[in-house]
């Protein structure tokens, strides 16, 4: 890749003019100069956020400063390549979301969570299962009772196609026997515009999760019948999960995680996570989660790998079910 | 009373002031800066808003933001380059008047309709917030395909010159719109395999190479002159306001109306505003054949409406936390952090908060007539330096701008390409606003055509069933109509009399 190397280039020069005559005089243990966390998502956006808090945090603990640069686009695959391909030398990590487990399957690229030296999963939040206020249905089995009478007329949206909460609705369906397909998939730019096609009567259900659901929930405008997940929202403690209410159970939700290239030693490894294990234990990390309604899930390392692992085969399991694999 | 008490109370900090003062000055840098937008200027005070009260960290976004689409008329008038994708509909038009020598007129317009136009929107915002949200809400793709059919055909308007070449322009745009991976279907298309095509050509880039680029290699090819006329010096900036405003009042107030609008529907914002409101302004324009030629009408409506969309855009993100465009898309995170969780409630529950939020909207697009004013008069002293020495100048920091939307090179490239066809397009006479237009509003009209099929397993009935949709697809059917009609007509006339006008 030429322009990485460009990248990379500059990027050494800036470093080479502006911080290596301080850095030379203090040259001192890992890390000794700033660290670079790359997000493939856009600016403000809830994942950008989630590495922003991470980043404040993390900087005061290591004594350098943790510059978050957002790499979009193609639906996140380059800024997870670029995360890949970055030096492994400790200075550059990255954000991986959910979608590494995903777009391998689709063709799109072949870079799936092999590629990355697992640090700490720091978020999950689960799918669940949201209908329009308006709607006939009060819990789950009436929903899926009327997909069954008819199917292909309700249709679906809250993502792109093949997003994750597409996957989440059809992995529920095959879960049930049903064929997934009877929920027809409406893509669209993300949760919050499927939401508001939910609520102008354009689709019938969004799969999103609870925090992106949250203030049309509290607004009275949409109901939220079952959670993805093996325990209910603590900020929404009425709405059941989908084995209470169906008898099946069926977990997935979107998750993000830091992760450094393959390669990077053993030694700042070991220093990073100890690092993100105090910024997520820390009170600003918690509250800020809680308040944007996030859920917080910790794995570190190995753990994390296989969590990336376990997440990647479920995912394309219900890809091919639903027939979105190349 | 009580309320609004309280809600001065929350402002009247120094704290708040002080901070409000310095988002001010931000918002003006980066958006005069080519390529840093106003999204991008209120993403980068995000991580600075963890560590603030709640009133202030939303009085710096609300003042950074309405600031940042200001100053993006600066550089576009100056420069012909755009600060932000807002200013991009009349940069053109306001760049012919610093060629005629009237920078400052065509500036102080900006800034006085800028502030009035955002005056405006506070009002409905404050006014008719819940109401307005509710009609929001009831847009679903169909409506949106029609709304984005109309903005298309606001391209036939905005290029001076044949329709043919408008045409041609606007078909480049919708070609590159196509790129990339974005698409209903996440089909990757015109990637040949590279990774960062998938990511689709960045709007931003594309419209810096297009405006800016452009205008640098003009200039290198025309052996580098100085621009010839002298700026008239308005002097006291303030002084032909009055006269402005009572001139221009319909086309202000239509401004105001429609940026508003189109600023409370999610998913549209400033810069689709300044389009369509050039566009209408010169369709129903007494005197349509002087847009294009440094005329201040169209600047008046579409400079009005940029700002007028950023209170628009407050009225879905505060009701239903639903962003009315990119800007409160990130405002909403942030609300949510401070405890002021956006809801019908908020309104109920918060009023003094809700009531300094209006506040500051008030005191930001009051402050940006001083602070604007002394910005205007930094900036003219660019257009003393030599353009030898002022367009290399203008490249670098295009570069910038460029490398700033992505953080990667490849965006460098982009602005480049568009640069040269940018180039080639002007030097063919054909205009390159129709080109930007159809990559803003391409995706919007695929997107809401592919979803709207869905949704209606294959029949286009359904984009008359809802009354909304089928009100705005009988007016769509009707423009056209009428524009043939019209263009018919004058043809006919022509051929009837053959003697010269």
């Amino acid at each position: 890749m030429n322009f990485a190397r460009i990248l990379r280039g500059l990027a050494a020069g800036a470093i080479a003019t502006f911080v290596l005559p301080v850095t030379m005089a203090l040259a001192g243990p890992y890390p000794d100069r700033p660290i670079t966390l790359i997000v493939p998502w856009g600016a403000g956006g809830g994942t950008d956020a989630t590495a922003r808090i991470l980043a404040s945090i993390l900087q005061e603990d290591i004594g350098q400063p943790v510059n978050v640069v957002n790499r979009t686009g193609g639906s996140g695959v380059v800024g997870h390549s670029a995360i890949a391909e970055a030096d492994p030398d400790g200075y550059t990590i990255g954000l991986a979301t959910v979608e590494i487990g995903m777009m391998h399957w689709q063709g799109l690229t072949k870079l799936d969570y092999s590629a990355y030296t697992p640090l700490a999963l720091v978020n999950e939040d689960p799918g669940a299962v949201q209908v329009s206020a308006d709607s006939p249905w009060k819990d789950l089995p009436s929903l899926i009772e009327a997909i069954k009478a008819d199917p292909g007329k309700y249709k679906a949206s809250g993502t792109g196609q093949g997003g994750i909460w597409h996957l989440a609705i059809a992995g529920l369906l095959s879960k049930l026997e049903i064929d997934p397909t009877a929920v027809p998939w409406v893509p669209s730019k993300g949760a919050a515009p499927g939401l508001q096609d939910l609520v102008a009567g354009g689709v019938s259900i969004v799969p999103c999760s609870i925090p992106e659901a949250r203030s049309l929930l509290e607004a009275g405008r949409v109901r939220s019948l079952a959670v993805m997940s093996e325990t209910r929202n603590a900020a929404f403690p009425d709405v059941p999960t989908t084995k209470e209410a169906m008898g099946v159970s069926w977990t997935i939700g979107a998750w993000r995680g830091i992760v450094a290239p393959k390669g990077i030693s053993d030694e700042q490894a070991q220093t990073l996570i100890a690092a993100l294990k105090k910024a997520y234990d820390s009170d600003e990390y918690k509250t800020f989660m809680s308040k944007q309604g996030f859920g917080i899930r910790w794995a570190s390392g190995a753990d994390f790998g296989t969590f990336m692992k376990e997440s990647n085969e479920t995912l394309g399991e219900v890809m091919k079910t639903v027939g979105l694999t190349k | 009373m009580d309320t609004l008490e309280a809600a001065f109370g929350l402002i009247l900090h120094w704290d708040v002031v002080t901070t409000i003062a310095i988002a001010a000055i931000f918002g003006l840098f980066v958006g005069a800066i080519p390529g840093l937008t106003a999204t991008m200027a209120i993403a980068l005070l995000v991580p600075t808003t963890f560590f603030m009260d709640p009133v202030p960290a939303i009085g710096a976004m609300i003042t950074c933001s309405a600031m940042a689409i200001f100053a993006g008329d600066i550089p576009g008038t100056m420069l012909r380059i755009p600060g932000t994708p807002a200013s991009a509909a009349y940069a053109d038009e306001a760049f012919r008047m610093t060629q005629k020598g009237e920078a400052e007129i065509a500036l102080g317009a900006n800034l006085l309709f800028s502030a009035v136009g955002g005056l405006f929107g506070t009002a409905i915002l404050m006014l008719m917030a819940p109401w307005l949200a509710e009609v929001a809400l009831k847009f679903s793709s169909f409506e949106y395909f029609w709304m984005a059919l109309l903005g298309l055909t606001c391209a036939t308007f905005i290029g001076t010159g044949a329709p043919i070449k408008g045409l041609i322009s606007l078909f480049i745009g919708l070609l590159v719109a196509t790129v990339g991976l974005n698409n209903p279907a996440g089909v990757p298309r015109f990637t040949f395999g590279d990774i960062n095509l998938l990511g689709g050509i960045d709007f931003i880039s594309a419209m810096i190479g297009l405006f800016a680029v452009s205008e640098v290699l003009r200039v290198a090819a025309s052996g580098a002159r100085s621009l010839p006329v002298p700026q008239a010096s308005v002097g006291n900036l303030f002084k032909g306001w009055g006269r402005l405003f009572v001139r221009y009042w319909p086309q202000q107030l239509r401004g105001n109306i429609l940026g508003t609008a189109i600023g409370v529907l999610p998913g549209s914002g400033a810069d689709i505003a300044a389009w369509v409101s050039y566009a209408v302004s010169r369709k129903f324009s007494r005197t349509p054949e002087k847009f294009g030629t440094g005329h201040l009408e169209g600047i008046v409506e579409s400079t009005s409406a940029n700002n007028a969309a950023l209170g628009g855009a407050w009225v879905p993100a505060l009701v239903f936390g639903i962003p009315g465009d990119s800007i409160t898309a990130i405002v909403i995170g942030v609300l949510y952090v401070k405890g002021v969780n956006p809801g019908p409630t908020l309104f109920l529950t918060n009023p003094q908060t809700i009531y300094a939020i209006f506040l500051i909207f008030i005191i930001a697009n009051l402050i940006m007539v001083p602070f604007g004013w002394g910005a205007i008069k930094l900036a003219k002293q660019i257009l003393r330096v030599p353009p030898k020495i002022l367009m290399p100048v203008i490249l670098s920091f295009c570069m910038v701008g460029a490398f700033a939307t992505n953080n990667a090179t490849f965006d460098v490239s982009v602005m480049l390409v568009f640069g040269v066809l940018g180039f080639i397009m002007e030097e063919n006479d054909i205009p390159i606003a129709p080109c930007i237009l159809g990559i803003v509003l391409g995706p919007m009209l695929e997107q809401n055509f592919v979803t709207s099929m869905i949704k209606s397993d294959g029949s286009f009935l359904a984009f008359f069933e809802r009354p909304i949709a089928a009100g705005l697809g009988l007016f769509t059917l009707f423009v056209w109509g009428a524009s043939f009609v019209s263009s018919y007509l004058a043809q006919r006339r022509a051929a009837d009399d053959p003697s010269p006008a």
